[in-house]
């Protein structure tokens, strides 16, 4: 470790290391301190991606691929399962893996990384963030940078102490429980959604389909509803009733901060990237792509401020961010809102009416017209948007 | 005074706590958390957003003194 760097990334996920990258890439010394003993350890994720998505960012391999997905199927409130044909493959990853690759990606550029560093404060001079103090091996230190990178997730706090408003609304946070199970005998390449307020009250509960017959099965809720009864118990209850014998191979809790991306992304010596940001897709709540995106935005102007020795210019980050996706972020809540107010009889309705759709003439495009023509509403985004770059 | 409750053993370090937390009153380690008291508005934003019920509002310790 040196005794300063150019840049420091704190958090060692798909945004840390791609802002890691992309920064080293422009030639600026890079260190990315994760807080954990491993990178991609606990995962808390679903693991769903498109392939249009990753491809940005790394070839598609089979050592992080669970498996291919080429279908969405969705499971109304009345157990009408309707399943419709994806014109664009998806996978479902295994993020183990995929994190540990991004993470080898950005040292194959330059950078480097230590885990169990956990930062808990930053350095700032004269309004400036200069770099951050941790705590490693029982000792509390200190490192400088010229620009600090918060990649520290759904539980960010670095941004907070450069100033920024980052805590989102109880309720635009999606709290959530999965297991993976084994012993599950779903079709191997369908993302099922169910939908309904017993199931996933504002939000959908999904299996997600691995390797060997195991899957990732879970869902998110608001705490607007985690007020009365949370995610966990909702878990066990279809557990219970779907899969009362299924072995658990993992069980965890997370968070989707499904919002709009914060205010302020950047502030003199400091960007924020990823969960952190609030850079998930809101509808969806897929966030690994989006994260990825925002850290290769955020890490490139980084490095190209750094080679310019001109650290002003990373605050065109916020508008950077906002052209690619922010904006459409913004639509995509939207659409989220209007979905979590769809009443039971209104899914029944759609999933009744593609259901008469023979299935060569299904598409994502005829199952949203039919959405639509139910409730000015755009329900199947939801799946659309998983493939959404 | 401090009115919410970890329940031990049962946090599962996930972070939504920590992501609709105000004050920044939670403290988030690998496997360690803590509540500081000084910063805690006893909100119970942090409870609703708990996907395991880790997270306790606990009444009794109020005992027969009121909230102002
Ligand atoms: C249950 C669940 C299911 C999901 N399913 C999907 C899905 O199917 N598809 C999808 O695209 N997305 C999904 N997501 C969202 C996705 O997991 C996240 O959006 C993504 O991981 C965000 O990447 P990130 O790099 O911003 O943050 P993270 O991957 O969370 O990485 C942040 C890192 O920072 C570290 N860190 C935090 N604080 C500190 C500190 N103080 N010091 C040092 N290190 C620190 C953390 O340990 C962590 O490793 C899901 C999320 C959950 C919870
Ligand atoms: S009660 Fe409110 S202020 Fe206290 S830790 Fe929870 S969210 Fe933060
Ligand atoms: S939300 Fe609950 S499980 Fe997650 S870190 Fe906070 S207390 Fe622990």
């Amino acid at each position: 470790m040196k005794n300063e760097y150019d840049v420091i990334v704190v958090g060692g996920g798909p945004a840390g290391s791609m802002a890691a990258r992309f920064a080293a890439e422009q030639g600026a010394s890079v260190l990315m301190m994760e807080k954990d003993r491993d990178i991609g350890y606990p995962v808390r994720c679903g693991e769903a991606v498109s392939k249009a998505g990753i491809e940005e960012f790394i070839e598609p391999n089979e050592v992080f691929i669970s498996t291919i997905i080429d279908k969405f199927g969705m499971i109304s409130p009345d157990g009408t399962e309707v399943v419709i044909p994806l014109e664009q493959i998806g996978y479902i990853l295994e993020r183990r893996v995929f994190d540990y690759e991004l993470a080898k990606q950005a040292a194959s550029y330059g950078a480097e990384i230590v885990t169990r560093a956990y930062v808990n404060g930053l350095i700032i001079e004269n309004g400036k963030v200069c770099g951050v103090k941790y705590e490693y091996k029982g000792e509390q230190l200190e490192l400088r940078a010229k620009v600090v990178i918060a990649a520290d997730g759904v539980e960010s706090r670095i941004g907070r102490w450069a100033g920024i408003k980052t805590h989102i609304d109880f309720r635009d946070m999606e709290s959530c429980t999965q297991v993976t199970a084994a012993n599950i005998d779903v079709d191997p390449n369908t993302l099922l959604f169910y939908f309904g307020k017993d199931v996933a009250p504002e939000g959908y509960f999904w299996i997600f389909p691995k390797r060997n017959k195991s899957a990732n099965i879970g869902l998110g809720v608001s705490g607007a509803i985690g007020k009365k009864k949370s995610s966990q118990a909702y878990l066990n209850k279809f557990m219970d009733e779907h899969y009362p014998n299924a072995p658990v191979l993992t069980r965890i809790a997370g968070g989707v901060p499904s919002s709009i991306t914060l205010e302020k992304i950047s502030a003199p010596g400091i960007i924020l990237v990823g969960d952190a940001a609030r850079q998930v897709n809101p509808l969806s709540g897929g966030g690994i792509v989006s994260g990825m995106i925002g850290g290769k935005i955020g890490g490139t102007i980084v490095g190209e401020a750094i080679k310019q020795n001109n650290l002003n210019h990373i605050l065109t980050y916020d508008k950077a961010w906002a052209s690619r996706l922010g904006k459409r972020h913004e639509i995509f809540n939207r659409i989220k809102n209007g979905i979590y107010n769809f009443s039971d009889e209104q899914f029944n309705s759609i999933a009744h009416a593609v259901s008469k759709v023979p299935m060569e003439k299904r598409s994502l495009g005829n199952l949203f017209k039919t959405a639509l023509l139910n409730k000015p509403s755009l329900l199947l985004d939801i799946a659309k948007v998983f493939l959404i770059k | 005074m401090l009115l919410i409750e970890i329940l031990p053993n049962k946090c599962d370090f996930c972070g939504c706590c920590v992501g609709v937390c105000p004050e920044d009153a939670i403290e988030l380690k690998e496997a360690e958390i803590k509540i500081d008291e000084t910063l805690c508005t006893n909100c119970s934003k942090c409870v609703w957003a708990c996907p395991i019920e880790v997270l306790k509002f606990n009444k009794e310790k109020l005992g027969n003194r009121k909230i102002i």
